[in-house]
């Protein structure tokens, strides 16, 4: 990168040597040189470029911005060069920079950018009533003709987000049985109550933890995967595909998928529940020698079966929750990769929110109601 | 007759114009090119006659129906008499290329699997695919590969009417040259109607009947390939420079 700015007075004219190679490596140092100028004094420049063996596309737009500076400032200049293929490359350079002055995107002021995000969500609220609106349409239409509904696609539902969860909601609620138990077992012992494990489990597990537990692995792993399958779907214009050849997206990718859960939770749950209680026993039996058919004798007594159904209960509600949300994501996946990325974090947050939103709902309700 | 015809368009994305009082009119029978810089809104304009976007004023009617006033059933029947053949070719990930080809055979006739297995194998064969590939998923196969399977699936109803949106960009020459005697050979034999967006010269003289030419936001020219040289627009004059 071998190239030097020789700079020679002579009165209120100035002569630029330039010489070797300019480039965009070299711009910026020529640059410092020439601000050391004392414009005010000048009347003429000569810019002599014949010693000059190369010249790239940026240095030229210095040179081009220079030379207009000095247009700007009444100073005069003459370009001396000799070489055709530098002028063309001076030429070329001009003729292909930005004559208009850039369009500077305006600043948003701090209270015009909340209420810009406040709007947009705002609009994403009303999409998300719009997606509900169709999906109820769709759910009618289905009534209606009993006939179109997609059994298989949502038998493979069934299998892949709730049967192949099994294993997982299985080894968590056992591990969530075993903590309660044996952190509360450590409290009940100190006042002799070992018996009332079985309560504080019983209600505990049946009523809230399975639910919840249950929920918020099954939007962590199915509800997630729901949004990533039908925004990649997006992406590949699968969507747009399927809506030229009449297959409405909602018929056979949308119910197929919330039917599939809402069926499966209360099952999933029930599983979740069982799991559980046994983990619990486990701790009561070896850690405070409630042998197994004290703790089902006792369960028996002192535990409800309005609490199973409780529980129970819930699983659609949170089911149709996770799915709706999961694929609402899904389809306002935009036209590029990251947004799936975006859509699938906030396909989680906002369905482990709602569920617990949810939950805490039918709190009260259940509370007031007596049950 | 015509198929489908569009009066006085307006399309708008926010604030942005991108057409304004465009008017065409496709024959049956004929096979009519969509040309025109790029982002001028081709794409768009094809979206909008398979009814996958809303346009703010205007009509478009396809097949005879006005697509402002199109009921849901009438909107299925439509869905069924044309074919869309997807730049990326948008095959269903989760199915094989002879599931993709079937689905719409499965869905909306009565045929039975042997019936159907033989279709989509001579709809393999007309596009010049080989039967092994049908057994294939859209991943494992190539892009020229893939955009003659999308064109199996398009066909695969015996459509009237068959949408491609650059159907040769993305084709080494050869397999492009095959893809154009392949539309003019359909063309032929069913008698298909087609609408086609295309920048590929060579494609465009050897296939097109009739071109539309949009450029700021209105058809500048329609009309047949022979009197275009004469168009003062600059991308015509531009685009149709290179002498064939
Ligand atoms: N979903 C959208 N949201 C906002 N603007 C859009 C959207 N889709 C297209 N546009 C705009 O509409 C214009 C036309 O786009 P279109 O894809 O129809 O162009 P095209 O003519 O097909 O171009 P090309 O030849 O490059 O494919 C572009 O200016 C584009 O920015
Ligand atoms: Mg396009």
């Amino acid at each position: 990168m071998s190239g030097n700015l020789e700079i020679k007075y002579k009165g209120t004219e100035l002569t630029l040597f330039f010489r070797g190679e300019f480039s965009l490596y070299n711009i910026s140092h020529f640059e410092t040189q020439l601000k050391t100028l004392n414009k005010p004094s000048l009347t003429h420049v000569d810019i002599d470029l014949n010693a000059l063996t190369y010249l790239d596309t940026s240095a030229s737009l210095f040179l081009n911005s220079f030379t207009k500076k000095l247009n700007k400032n009444n100073i005069s200049y003459t370009l001396i060069c000799g070489s055709k293929e530098l002028l063309d490359t001076l030429n070329l350079t001009d003729k292909y920079s930005n004559k208009n002055d850039n369009v500077i995107p305006s600043k948003t002021s701090f209270i015009e950018s909340i209420g810009k995000k406040s709007y947009d969500n705002f609009l994403g609220l009303l999409d998300f009533f719009a997606f509900l609106g169709k999906l109820f349409s769709t759910k009618i239409h289905l009534i209606r003709n009993f006939s179109s509904i997609r059994y298989k696609e949502m038998a493979f539902e069934i299998n892949e987000s709730a049967i192949k969860a099994l294993g997982i909601i299985a080894l968590t609620s056992f591990l969530i049985g075993l903590v309660v138990a044996y952190q509360g077992a450590y409290q009940l012992k100190t006042y002799g109550a070992n018996i009332f494990i079985v309560d504080m489990l019983g209600i505990s597990i049946l009523r809230e933890l399975s639910p919840i537990i249950t929920a918020i692995v099954i939007a962590g792993r199915s509800g997630s995967a729901y949004t990533a399958q039908i925004g990649a779907m997006k992406i590949t214009e699968e969507l747009d595909a399927m809506r030229t050849m009449g297959f409405d997206p909602y018929l056979f990718l949308v119910l197929p998928r919330i039917i599939a859960l809402m069926v499966m939770m209360p099952v999933l749950i029930f599983i979740s529940d069982i799991m559980a209680i046994i983990g619990g026993m486990i701790v009561a039996n070896v850690d405070l020698d409630i042998t197994v058919n004290m703790f089902l004798d006792r369960f028996l007594i002192a535990i409800d079966i309005k609490h199973f159904y409780v529980g129970v209960f819930k699983g659609p509600f949170f089911a149709f929750l996770i799915a709706t949300i999961g694929i609402y994501r899904g389809m306002a996946v935009k036209n590029d990769t990251q947004s799936i990325g975006f859509n699938t974090t906030k396909s989680v947050v906002e369905s482990i929110f709602a569920v617990i939103m949810c939950d805490a709902l039918f709190s009260i309700i259940f509370t007031n109601l007596g049950i | 007759m015509s198929l489908i015809s569009v009066k006085n368009l307006e399309t708008k994305f926010d604030n942005r114009l991108i057409h304004e009082g465009l008017n065409l009119d496709i024959k049956e029978g004929e096979i009519y090119g969509l040309l025109g810089p790029s982002g001028c809104g081709k794409t768009t304009l094809l979206r909008e006659m398979v009814m996958l976007q809303k346009y703010s004023r205007g009509t478009i009617k396809v097949l005879g129906y006005d697509l402002n006033t199109i009921s849901h059933n009438q909107a299925q029947s439509l869905r069924r008499k044309w074919g869309v053949l997807f730049q990326a070719g948008a095959l269903f990930s989760s199915l094989s290329v002879a599931e993709n080809i079937a689905l719409g055979l499965q869905e909306y006739t009565d045929l039975n699997k042997k019936m159907i297995q033989e279709i989509v194998a001579f709809k393999i064969n007309l596009v010049g695919l080989k039967q092994s590939d049908g057994l294939l998923f859209p991943s494992q196969i190539s892009g020229g590969m893939k955009k003659k399977a999308a064109l199996a699936r398009a066909l695969a109803l015996d459509p009237k009417l068959l949408f491609l949106d650059e159907p040769t960009s993305g084709l080494d020459p050869i397999s492009a040259r095959e893809f154009d005697s392949l539309i003019l050979k359909l063309h032929e034999l069913l008698g298909l109607t087609i609408v086609m967006v295309s920048h590929d010269l060579k494609s465009i003289y050897d296939t097109l009947d009739k071109i539309a030419v949009i450029d700021n936001k209105k058809i500048i020219y329609e009309g047949s390939l022979n009197n275009i040289k004469n168009e003062k627009s600059e991308f015509i004059r531009t685009f149709f420079k290179a002498n064939l």
